[in-house]
């Protein structure tokens, strides 16, 4: 039986990984390949890693970091941020990311999640939504959300959004709920089970993780098939060892941890 | 002197592929060329992507017969795994031929979500010195939307949806439909038994 996925998100600011709330204040965590190797020897699933800073300054991940973490990296891993094209993909997918994860690019252009699925494969192309909650009670798509100044609301909604995107080649869904994102009061539950019921490929929850039990309701409340966490695992308000003896005892099935 | 050749068709994974070689001490080199091929101790044929361009490339490559002619150990990893059979519903592309079979599409269905990605268990059915230590039971990582079905060329089985092939072998070929590159202490454990292994 497939297992459930935990997944650290580092999100990267020149070569450093860092972390803010609410997508502000960014804090200096640590060297990426040293907590990589840390969240890896903890038992984590697989990892993203997120450049907060090129969507926004409209310039390419630089891949270096890539493939020192691809060398000691023996867990799967994706990369986000100022994915742009299909060379930009190739770039990163031969530096030894596993997958792209595309957001802000995709919005722009939405031919760009078929033209990689087309060249690399469904498995590989990941599509990012960051998304909130409209007054009018719709979720709605934001762009440009590494760059607090640059964020944009549009008028896509995030439902429609989520299908389009499977139509096009999207072989995953990573759903951040903006609203939970940075607070550690819990997963967006409700959004997230809209999200499921018109998700055919795996659906990652992202945004809310405070406690243990906060991934127990994502995964029983929400069906998704993997969560991802940053601030919870770095603070170490939340062990992943840990987090898995509470899952597996939840009847949650996950990967043994070593 | 090298200890193996992993076959560079421009297959998505082969970086990854050879860094986890690395990890192991091993001496590869990375080759499109049919002689080098021919001549080496040991092939793995990497593979990320499509069935349809993939077989493309080799025959362009001029590849096909060179890898159907090999004796030495030859090990195809994901897509590579599925390109050794006879033929794929994938592009509806003929294979390799070097183990018996058609490689099925994994059919969605509620719950059932296509691609199959992530860790899933691995299920002993034959014994096979490429699975030495490896135990019932053990995590791999998988990510792939069709599957060989299961044979008498199924070394270890996995389940989604149903059972299917997670390892193959027939004599000297092999292939493994999970990542050993990414699938963690069970793959580096399949590269080292893959590596160990001689020309009969």
């Amino acid at each position: 039986m497939l297992s459930r996925r935990i997944v650290p998100c580092l999100d990267v600011r020149d070569g450093r990984v860092v972390k803010g709330v609410k997508f502000r204040d960014h804090v200096d965590m640590g060297d990426i390949v040293e907590l990589a190797l840390r969240y890896r020897d903890e038992g984590a699933d697989e990892l993203v890693f997120y450049d907060i800073t090129a969507s926004p300054e409209g310039r390419s991940v630089d891949r270096q970091w890539v493939e020192r973490v691809a060398r000691v990296i023996d867990i799967p891993f994706c990369v986000a941020g100022g994915i742009r094209s299909v060379d930009d993909a190739r770039a990163v997918l031969h530096a030894g990311a596993d997958k792209v994860s595309i957001n802000t690019p995709a919005l722009d252009r939405p031919e760009l999640i078929g033209e990689i699925a087309e060249v690399f494969g469904v498995q590989c192309v990941v599509v990012g939504i960051d998304s909130l909650r409209d007054e009018d009670g719709q979720w709605r798509v934001r762009q440009y959300t590494g760059d607090p100044s640059r964020t944009r609301a549009l008028a896509k909604r995030t439902l429609d959004w989520v299908v389009e995107a499977q139509e096009r080649g999207a072989g995953e869904i990573v759903l951040n709920c903006m609203g939970s994102d940075g607070v550690r009061q819990g997963y967006d539950i409700e959004q997230l089970q809209a999200v499921r019921e018109r998700c055919a490929v795996p659906l990652v929850a992202s945004g809310g993780a405070g406690t243990a039990e906060h991934f127990v309701h994502a995964f029983a409340g929400a069906d998704v098939d993997a969560a991802l966490a940053a601030s919870v695992f770095h603070s170490g308000a939340v062990r992943i060892p840990e987090l898995k003896r509470h899952l597996r005892a939840q009847g949650i099935e996950v990967r043994d941890v070593a | 002197m090298t200890d193996v050749v992993l076959i560079d068709w421009g297959g998505g994974n082969i970086g990854s592929v050879r860094y986890a070689l690395d990890r192991l001490g091993a001496r590869s080199v990375l080759s499109s060329d049919a002689d080098t091929i021919a001549n080496a101790p040991r092939v793995i044929l990497p593979g990320v992507g499509a069935a349809a361009p993939a077989m493309q490339r080799l025959h362009e490559l001029d590849l096909v017969d060179t890898i159907r002619a090999l004796e030495v150990p030859l090990l195809g990893i994901c897509l590579g795994m599925q390109l050794l059979y006879e033929s794929s519903e994938e592009g509806e592309v003929e294979g390799l031929g070097v183990l018996k079979g058609r490689i099925e599409r994994i059919a969605p269905r509620p719950g059932l979500r296509v691609p199959h990605m992530g860790w899933n268990r691995l299920r002993r059915e034959r014994s096979s010195a490429l699975l030495d230590g490896i135990e019932d039971g053990e995590w791999a990582y998988f990510v792939h939307g069709f599957v060989a079905p299961l044979s008498e060329d199924t070394l270890a089985s996995s389940d989604y949806g149903s059972g299917f092939t997670a390892v193959a072998g027939r004599g000297q070929r092999f292939g493994a439909q999970f990542h050993p590159e990414r699938s963690a202490a069970t793959g580096q454990r399949l590269l080292a038994n893959f590596l160990a292994m001689e020309a009969a």
